[in-house]
């Protein structure tokens, strides 16, 4: 349980936010630039000192501006993982990352550097200078040096943020195998909205130096309300679903979720795992009945459930099937010439093609780590 | 050529062992001032930064003088000195070494500064975050960053403390085996008639010390900083 309630003043901004949550898997902080995530995240480590407040990890007071409780960064036990690394240049990548772990009480160290080093897959490195790294190395050591340091809650700001997108993809699945394989909370502040859909299950939005909404990300991402803050672009809905069938001779893979069937590219997984899969907006198409011979594979029934009120040539329809949402994004002209309204029924259909590598990510709960994806 | 003789001898010693000793004692002074500079804001910040560097401004004999007047038998700190530990500085080789460290302290100061204020504090917030408190961070992360500043301000000071003539000779005088220096030793042979050739060895001798400790530093600072570029 993470309980915080700080106020800090930086020049003209003001940091003031209230945010209590659970620790459990990953929990996101988003928001734009500027929008103070970096600010909290150091009022966390305690590198940055708020002007009053009180914040508690887990039961643990941290900081408490009314009993004069200022836990110093180094007895926080928090892990950092910063934006640019912060590896230190003058040692080996063995030295940073037992940096932390030989600072921890040898009977509290319950992750060992051989585990760590396996995990993120550094044996090749151990005896180089980050100099000589590439940068989804770097950030890798990062990650590691951090958990080693056997922290009771992990921070992770914007990690990805300085790798370009190849690095990003290869830095993600480790992220993805540290929260599947280590009882250790994450909190993971960014301003990508893919990278929050595909890793975090809790999401903060962070606006303005104040905390906007609390809640799950699937909930989060389908309010219309909160629209202008996740992002138009971003506009899509994450999908629980599990790995049903795989159709071997077309190379397909069905997976079941509340709403029925999904049929997407081959992924090789066990029949049975547990993905979170998201679906962009611009991808759904709606028909007032389903169509008789089409290419689209799926089509899903489903309610309308409410209308975006934007202005502009196109619209948001939020879709309810069977307790799942979808989001579909069509024009004004569509909207008009089908004559739709909250409560319809319609087919929303969804080219199996627009659900790619990316949009898909393994779910957060107990045993689903089995390997890497293709 | 290659034998020296015994004055020569006895002024190449005797310059090493005072700027060795002013090296070695004035720098863990120099590191806290540093860092004080550099770090700290406190009251009389630009006083004590004058101070430091008043050496590089004022003549040299004018800070022999002071060092005389405040460390001499009838100065304030001189009494106190000899009453308490029973020490005299004027006069002796202990002080031509303060007075060297006096002279070559801006220097030292300088550059310990200058590559203080270089090591980015962020890689020390994060050793912070990793549980390490202040003093193993400035041991384990500060110290080595800033490890080539420290070898040169130490050299540059080394090297001050050999030319040092001005507050030496005011402080410490001119007594033979105690407090005559290299430069101090050549001054007196130039004075005396016929020391011409005496000299010129003692120049030669001057210049390939100082060469040679240019050399080591660079040698130094290099391997430093190969060592933090991997």
């Amino acid at each position: 349980m993470l309980e915080m309630a700080v106020e800090k003043h930086l020049g003209e901004f003001t940091v003031d936010m209230n945010i209590s949550c659970e620790t459990s898997g990953i929990v996101a902080f988003f928001g734009r630039s500027g929008a103070g995530k970096t600010s909290i995240v150091n009022m966390l480590a305690g590198l940055l000192r708020p002007d009053h407040g009180r914040i508690t990890v887990n039961g643990t007071t941290l900081f408490d501006s009314s009993h004069g409780i200022d836990l110093p960064p180094e007895r926080r036990r928090l892990g950092y993982v910063f934006q640019e690394g912060r590896l230190f240049p003058h040692m080996t990548v063995r030295a940073n990352l037992n940096y932390g772990l030989r600072r921890v009480p040898p009977g509290e160290r319950t992750i060992q550097a051989d585990q760590v080093v396996a995990l993120l897959g550094l044996e090749g490195c151990l005896e180089r200078r980050p100099h000589h790294l590439s940068g989804g190395e770097k950030q890798r050591v990062a990650l590691g040096r951090a958990l080693l340091a056997n922290p009771r809650l992990l921070l992770m700001d914007e990690p990805l943020a300085s790798l370009d997108q190849p690095r990003k993809d290869e830095v993600l699945p480790f992220i993805e195998r540290l929260r599947d394989e280590m009882a250790i909370p994450i909190v993971y502040v960014s301003h990508s909205m893919p990278e929050i859909v595909r890793l975090a299950d809790t999401m903060v939005l962070i606006s303005d130096g104040r905390v906007e909404a609390v809640g799950a990300v699937d909930d989060l991402t389908s309010r219309l309300d909160l629209r202008p803050l996740t992002g138009r672009y971003e506009a899509g809905a994450v999908i629980e679903a599990r790995v049903a069938g795989h159709d071997r001779d077309f190379g397909l893979t069905e997976l079941a979720f509340a709403g029925g069937r999904l049929r997407a590219p081959h992924v090789s997984l066990p029949v049975g795992t547990r993905l979170r899969l998201r679906i962009r907006a611009r991808d759904v198409a709606l028909a007032l009945e389903a169509p008789q011979r089409s290419s689209i594979l799926n089509a899903i029934p489903a309610v309308v459930c409410d209308i975006g009120t934007e202005e502009g040539p196109q619209v948001d329809l939020r879709l309810d099937a069977g307790g799942a949402t979808f989001w579909a994004r069509i024009t004004r002209r569509s909207l008009i010439d089908l004559g739709l309204q909250p409560g319809m029924a319609v087919t929303a259909l969804i080219k199996a093609v627009a659900i790619d590598r990316y949009s898909l990510g393994r779910s957060a709960g107990p045993g689903r780590f089995l390997g890497d994806g293709d | 050529m290659l034998t020296l003789t015994p004055l020569e001898t006895e002024a190449l010693s005797l310059s090493l062992r005072v700027a060795l000793w002013s090296v070695a004692t004035s720098l863990p002074v120099g590191l806290l001032v540093a860092w004080l500079l550099a770090r700290r804001d406190f009251i009389g910040k630009t006083a004590l930064n004058a101070l430091v560097h008043l050496p590089l401004v004022l003549p040299p004999v004018v800070v022999g003088y002071l060092l005389l007047v405040l460390l001499g038998r009838e100065g304030p700190l001189g009494r106190l000195l000899f009453s308490l530990f029973g020490i005299t500085l004027p006069f002796t080789w202990q002080g031509a070494a303060l007075a060297a460290a006096v002279m070559a302290f801006p220097l030292m100061v300088r550059a310990m500064r200058l590559s203080l204020e270089a090591v980015d504090r962020r890689l020390e917030a994060a050793a912070r975050t990793l549980g390490a408190r202040p003093i193993m961070v400035f041991a384990t992360i500060t110290l080595p960053l800033m490890a080539p500043g420290i070898v040169v301000g130490a050299v540059l000071a080394f090297a001050r403390g050999l030319g040092e003539f001005g507050a030496t000779i005011t402080f410490a005088a001119n007594i033979p085996g105690e407090t005559r220096t290299l430069p101090i030793a050549l001054y007196t042979l130039i004075q005396s008639p016929g020391g011409e050739a005496a000299a010129l060895r003692l120049t030669v001798i001057s210049v390939v010390l100082s060469l040679a400790a240019l050399a080591a530093s660079e040698v130094l600072a290099r391997r430093l900083r190969a060592r933090m570029d991997g």
